[in-house]
């Protein structure tokens, strides 16, 4: 049908299908800032204004708005010309990935179009309707109430200058704080990105640990003066998501593109007996089918890392099927809808094997095996369903335990949750002019791919490209192969490009899932509280593959080495279950870890009744000691790791005065809502030498700016505007200086980072020392044209000064490297796995708990991360303040439930209770900038810590509110009512 | 907007059947509706040739015919001259004697060399060059094209069968 429609001011005329979407017609009209997040109207990534009322196109037809106005972010304003809210956007740091970037706005301007003067629960209420998974909604609350004072004309405080020092800012006292622990009143110092915005409370205050530290005066540490480095500076594709103009892996389409669709098992366990797929093939517009009997059955692993054990338990397509929504057969067809109908027509008989659906189940003798071929290589004990093990210990545990006054043994457990990026997984796969395959996907790991894909396509590595765009949040999910191999085998087939795009459903049933763990404690104390003896053992669901067995408990740290002492020991059983694969964490997989060892710790302060604070100062691992367990995989690798840090206590200082821990944690009333606070520590660096390097290359172009070659395509952790920062402040030059070219194998140097903590230090000291290096080539060309020594010539602002006023400018000195001395200046670097500083938090929590229904309100978040000297505050907050949003759905609400028969009860956003603006506590975060750190200027990744302390500390939180101890995640209102109820009885016995 | 009209044209073997409007030419036909880009518009003023495909095995410059005029008519371009993954012998002798330098006239040189070979299996050089007139080449000043000509001539001629994709 033809449809008349003023799209951003211009009449157009439109052909629709009667029963397409407007989202669909939108994006077939080159509309792509409107985002595919869901189709069932849930995440708001879609949203667009139609006549001026922001609504989700993905559940509109295209024939409702005949005659109507629709207005996408494109309208807002350019690149050139931003609208304010698009400027506050990107002021305040709130794109996170950008992926929710677009929905956001529109609903932002349809608020501000009614309502001028929107309060911050009014700002809350309109975002509602949009999900974000990277920031936890502070920054865009922040960034509207801005625009909203900027649009009536207000005078809004300047946000910093991103060029001013840090020194230069931290000589500014804004606040003050009592310490709780020396009862002096240092000064808490409000750093460059804090400054005002609309009356929202999300301040970065920078806190030093001279300044919480007893009777020590406020004296900036001397240190090199920093440019780039420590100010807020926008991220690096922050205009590019606030004109929707980001281009993530739906967003580009080649000609001809034809669609793929996978067919899945609604077994958890079963043989597929026969399979009759010519029905389907006869359908017009199918293309192909392919199932086990049309692929080598090769073993492979969706990470398969070189240099580390193998465990390679996976096939493209099999004949045995392990979870609910394992893969049976793909088609691929002109169109989605006709992939979607041949599935209907391809008959499957299935021959129903017995499951084991809680890994408690899988060691049992007689259990089934989940792994009963003979081609996989690499499983630890395939009769008993182990995948993997780890087993760390020192001193004598048994001993230790002999000997302690007190013993305290306990269980926990976490549940299954799924990360559930807005971004569904996308891959498109096709072969370029040049006869090369290339791969575009959402999957971040480029190196690998290219290898383990010309494994099972056959074609030399040569004639394989992976090209990454940017990835509508990572948050752990997108650290495997999830269909690249199917879409790369079906444009063999049929040498068409092929795009495989998951539905949310999809998502939830055949993509990854952060799969359950069950933690036993045992802790060893001496009546005074000292520890003499612990244990953590760790039954960890794999699910039907082992993708991430060996790196998800095998990395070098653990919770556990937290409270170092002379008898330690951590065992991990990795098993097979007939659920969906487990996937990782952003960074270290620790937070079960965590939340077993810090709710316990709270339980031995009990037990001992003891303050729960000073039992963790009593033991913790402190600054000068040595990382007291030894590497349990790869122990090889060495390690001798000295803590040098010493942000720790100051983190926990602070979060005990700002949690209020002396006044509110003994005030035990008798009402219907109780409060309570509890607190909760964690931790991550590299105690070991890890494997893994990465590469980069800058050139210096003719008008003075750089190219730079470096890192992995932005996922939500702001690596792209950190590498850029670095580069420009060797450089002496600002980020627009800098122009980054990321992931894709055929231009940018290898990287093979095992997640976003890595990825921070290997990245950003490979572009360091690779700019350091070009510095010092432009210094030695400057130094020829003003026939100086080099070294006498300093660079600041893109300007090299010598001497006496003598000066030359980066644009000269290209120029004469190019038409003088006839070369370009280029650099390359690289840098290898080294041990990384550790980084440490404190997390507190306080909650009020009804105790008639069971509810748990989250009154307010406060963290304090040990961040050393953070490269970019602004977007080190943001960061933080995502993972806590993740951290109270972990907590909370977000548990993935399968039934009996081990289907996945999740089906949609609504099911799966995620965090929305309106349900988010009050956030308070802090970076506690600490001297010592890392070489890369001494600052230090913060991303995906602050998921760690959330869970504990509100399970001691409710603890202390209601005497109620909750050993299982997530507390829902059911469990918490079942656990007073069972508290009730107890006292009344 | 001008009334669409419905016309069914085989390309390469394959039927379609497209709404369009009748002022629409051939080359943009191939190019914009069927992805069909190895028909280059050099000029769209029929001089270059840069856009010769074959209309019911004639050469025809497509920037001078409607796409009307092709209805119920078989067209081949140069990504049908052979079947997939295979080199039709002109191809080959463009490819062997270093027939093209950029590239972009070798497709429209390629189909008028069809003609001329199907018209005169055994052509001269003088026959070659005059059956090349309507395609212009700035690379190459045209000898390696005659010589890849006269390679194709010798390969087809000795060759049983034709694998050229259209028979007509």
């Amino acid at each position: 049908m033809e449809l008349e429609v003023h799209i951003n001011g211009v009449i157009e005329g439109l052909d629709a299908v009667t029963n397409e979407s407007l989202l669909s017609l939108l994006r077939r009209e080159g509309y792509s800032s409107v985002k595919r997040g869901c189709e069932t109207g849930e995440c708001g990534a879609c949203t667009v204004l139609v006549d001026g009322i922001a609504r989700p196109s993905c559940v509109m037809l295209a024939s409702q708005v005949g005659g109507c106005t629709v207005s996408t972010v494109e309208s807002l304003g350019s690149a050139e010309k931003l609208h304010p809210l698009q400027s506050a956007f990107v002021e305040v740091g709130a794109t996170g990935c950008g992926f929710c970037t677009s929905g956001m706005l529109l609903s932002a301007f349809a608020l501000l179009q009614n309502n001028p003067s929107p309060t911050e629960e009014d700002v809350r209420d309109a975002l509602s309707g949009n999900l974000c998974r990277c920031n936890g909604y502070a920054r865009p609350v922040q960034a509207v109430l801005r625009a909203a004072a900027l649009l009536r004309g207000e005078r809004v405080e300047p946000l910093a200058h991103p060029t001013v020092s840090v020194d230069e800012v931290s000589s500014v006292a804004t606040e003050q704080v009592a310490s709780g622990e020396s009862g002096k009143h240092p000064i808490l110092q409000t750093s460059a990105a804090a400054s005002g915005s609309g009356g929202v409370t999300t301040k970065i205050p920078v806190i030093s640990a001279q300044m919480l530290a007893p009777s020590t005066p406020v004296v900036p540490a001397p240190r090199t003066q920093l440019h780039v480095i420590g100010t807020a500076t926008a991220a690096h594709h922050a205009v590019k998501a606030v004109t929707g103009k980001g281009t993530f892996a739906g967003d580009f389409e080649p000609r001809k593109m034809a669609y793929a669709r996978v067919l899945t098992s609604p077994h958890a366990h079963a043989v597929i007996s026969s399979i009759d797929v010519s029905q389907a093939k006869a359908l017009p517009e199918v293309l192909a089918v392919l199932t086990y009997k049309d692929v080598p059955r090769t073993p492979y692993a969706r990470i398969e890392r070189t240099g580390e054990t193998s465990l390679l338990d996976q096939y493209c397509l099999d004949y045995v099927v392990r979870y609910v929504g394992d893969r049976v057969a793909v088609v691929v067809a002109e169109t989605a809808e006709v992939a979607e109908e041949a599935l209907r027509l391809i008959k499957v008989e299935y021959d129903v094997q017995p499951a084991i659906l809680d890994q408690r189940r899988a060691m049992e003798p007689g259990a089934v095996r989940v792994h009963a071929e003979r081609e996989s290589l690499g499983i630890v004990d395939a009769e008993r369903n182990i995948a993997t093990r780890v087993r760390t210990e020192i001193g004598d545990v048994e001993q230790g335990f002999a000997s302690s006054d007190h013993v305290i043994e306990t269980e926990y457990l976490v549940p299954a949750i799924q990360q559930a990026p807005i971004e569904k997984y996308t891959v498109t796969t096709y072969f370029d002019a040049d006869d090369y395959l290339v791969v575009r996907t959402n999957s971040q790991i480029p190196n690998y791919l290219r290898r383990t894909l010309a494994q099972l396509t056959g074609l030399p590595m040569r004639r394989i490209r992976v090209e990454q765009p940017e990835i509508g949040g990572h948050l752990g999910l997108r650290q495997h192969i999830e269909g690249e191999d199917l879409c790369a085998l079906l444009t063999l087939a049929t040498r068409r490009p092929v795009r495989l795009e998951y539905t949310r459903e999809d998502e939830f049933r055949s993509n990854h899932v952060h799969q359950q763990y069950i933690l036993r404690m045992k802790t060893g104390v001496r009546r005074d509280g000292k520890i003499l003896a612990s244990q953590m053992v760790v039954f960890a669901d794999t699910g039907a593959y082992g993708t991430h067995a060996l790196t998800a408990q095998s990395h070098t740290v653990h919770a556990l080495a937290l409270y170092p002492c002379a008898n330690m020991r951590f065992l991990a059983e990795v098993l097979y279950t007939n659920h969906a694969p487990a996937s990782l964490s952003q960074t270290y997989e620790l937070q079960h870890e965590f939340f077993a060892l810090e709710s316990h710790l709270d339980d031995v302060a009990r037990q001992l009744e003891m303050d729960a604070l000073a039992l963790r100062r009593l033991n913790w691992l402190q600054a000068g000691a040595r990382y007291p367990l030894p590497l349990a995989v790869g122990a090889s690798r060495g390690m001798n790791t000295i803590i040098d840090s010493k942000g720790l206590s100051t983190c926990l200082q602070l979060v005990e005065e700002k949690i209020g821990w002396k006044t509110k944690r003994n005030q035990r009333k008798n009402d219907r809502y109780r409060r309570g606070v509890g607190i909760a520590l964690g931790f991550y660096g590299e105690p070991g030498v890890l494997p893994g390097t990465s590469g980069a290359s800058i050139k210096l172009n003719e008008e003075g700016s750089f190219e730079l070659f470096a890192g992995r395509s932005e996922n939500g952790s702001q690596l792209t505007t950190y590498l850029t920062q670095i580069a420009a402040e060797v450089l002496g030059v600002t980020t627009e200086d800098i122009l980054l070219h990321a992931a894709d194998t055929s231009s940018t140097p290898f990287e093979n980072s095992a997640n976003d903590v890595v990825s921070f230090y290997l990245n950003g000291s490979a572009v360091k020392k690779a700019a350091e290096q070009m510095l010092r080539q432009i210094l030695s060309v400057a130094g020829r044209i003003l026939n100086v020594l080099p070294e006498s010539l300093k660079i600041n602002h893109g300007i090299i000064k010598g001497a006496h006023g003598m000066q030359t400018t980066l644009e000269q000195v290209a120029q004469h490297s190019l038409y003088v001395e006839n070369r370009q200046l280029m650099t390359t670097s690289f840098w290898k796995g080294q041990t990384f500083p550790m980084t440490f938090a404190a997390q507190g929590v306080e909650v009020e708990v009804d105790v008639e229904t069971g509810g748990v309100r989250v009154l307010n978040v406060v963290t304090a991360i040990d961040a050393g000297n953070p490269i970019n505050p602004m977007l080190s907050e943001a960061q933080i303040e995502g993972d806590v949003a993740q951290a109270l759905g972990l907590s909370l609400s977000e548990e993935f439930f399968y039934n009996q028969d081990g289907v996945p009860l999740l089906k949609s956003w609504s099911d799966a209770h995620v965090f929305s603006a309106t349900e988010m506590p009050e956030l308070q975060t802090y970076l506690v900038e600490s001297h010592e750190g890392s070489e890369l200027f001494g600052s230090k990744a913060v991303a995906g810590l602050a998921f760690y302390g959330v869970a504990p500390a509100l399970a001691n939180a409710i603890l202390n509110a209601a005497d109620i101890r909750i050993r299982y995640l997530a507390f829902t209102p059911e469990r918490i009512l079942r656990a007073i109820h069972a508290y009730m009885s107890r006292k009344s016995a | 907007m001008a009334t669409k009209r419905s016309i069914t044209i085989t390309v390469n073997g394959q039927q379609h059947q497209s709404e369009i409007e009748p002022r629409m030419l051939l080359v943009h036909y191939l190019r914009e509706i069927l992805d069909l880009t190895g028909t280059h518009i050099g000029c769209n003023t029929s001089q270059c040739g840069a856009c010769v495909v074959l209309l019911n095995g004639e050469a025809v410059k497509a920037c001078t015919v409607l796409a009307m005029q092709a209805h119920g008519c078989e067209i081949t371009t140069i990504e049908g001259l052979a079947p997939a993954g295979e080199l039709h012998p002109i191809q080959t002798g463009f490819w062997e004697k270093h027939g093209l330098q950029c590239g972009f006239c070798t497709p429209g040189m390629i189909m008028s060399s069809y003609q001329l070979l199907k018209d005169n299996p055994h052509p001269t050089e003088d026959e070659i060059c005059k059956g090349l007139e309507g395609n212009i080449c700035r690379c190459t000043g045209y000898q390696n094209i005659v010589r890849a000509v006269q390679d194709a001539a010798e390969h087809m001629s000795t060759e049983t069968s034709i694998p050229v994709s259209t028979q007509n």
